[in-house]
């Protein structure tokens, strides 16, 4: 078979896997019926979505253009990295204004949760009180 | 072949858009509108790199990247903002 051919069907395999896994993760954020439940389909299948988009951008220039290149990897690990600390943020977010402090399981620990207590070893100044 | 796959993912990426659109109108809490906010950011990356790969050129990938830091960097201000009033302690 030829090689060229072989190639392009490669890079064309991911490029739809990844479109697919993109649509997915944000058509998850409309069809979801709760906010932590929404939370979940962007923060997973939309960054596989992009990981799949920048490995076919590699793929491409490395069998096409023949030139090789690091900067998608670059940017894969970025958002591999900074994609669950978003997600962190926004549960803690959502958290402050749907969840009691009532309602939260006792952490079993001398310091409370994060969101309400200061953090350990700082002095609790009160300003983050909702 | 490749010229098809990149016209469906570019049609997937907008879709998602228009979807990330629509929460961010409807969504009931502010959460819901940083994660659509988010989640758009995400969606203009992999449409900044389809159209690198699509024009043959390795421009994008640093305004990819530039996109991403930006992003990231709004969505924790953004969320910082609603936590705790203030950005910058």
């Amino acid at each position: 078979m030829d090689l060229t051919l072989l190639s392009e069907a490669f890079i064309a395999l991911f490029l739809v896997i990844s479109g697919i896994f993109g649509l997915v993760g944000s058509f998850g954020l409309v069809k979801l019926r709760e906010t932590m439940q929404r939370l979940h389909a962007p923060t997973k299948a939309t960054t596989l979505g992009v990981g799949g988009v920048l490995i076919a951008s590699m793929l491409y220039f490395l069998l096409v253009k023949g030139s090789l290149s690091f900067h998608e990897l670059l940017i894969t690990l970025f958002l591999f990295l900074t994609a669950p600390i978003t997600a962190g943020f926004i549960a803690k977010t959502y958290m402050l204004h749907r969840v009691s402090r009532e309602d939260l399981p006792s952490t079993g620990r001398d310091y409370g949760w994060a969101l309400y207590d200061a953090a350990p070893g700082k002095e609790d100044d009160g300003n983050d009180q909702p | 072949m490749i010229a098809a796959a990149l016209t469906f993912a570019f049609a997937c990426y907008g879709l998602a858009l228009l979807f990330n659109l629509w929460r961010i109108m409807r969504g009931p809490t502010s959460a819901d509108r940083i994660l659509a906010l988010d989640t758009m950011v995400i969606n203009i990356i992999a449409l900044l790199i389809l159209y690198g790969i699509l024009r043959g050129t390795a421009v994008y990938y640093e305004a990819a990247m530039l996109v991403a830091m930006v992003g990231f960097v709004s969505t924790i201000a953004y969320s910082r903002f609603v936590l705790r009033g203030d950005i910058i302690e």
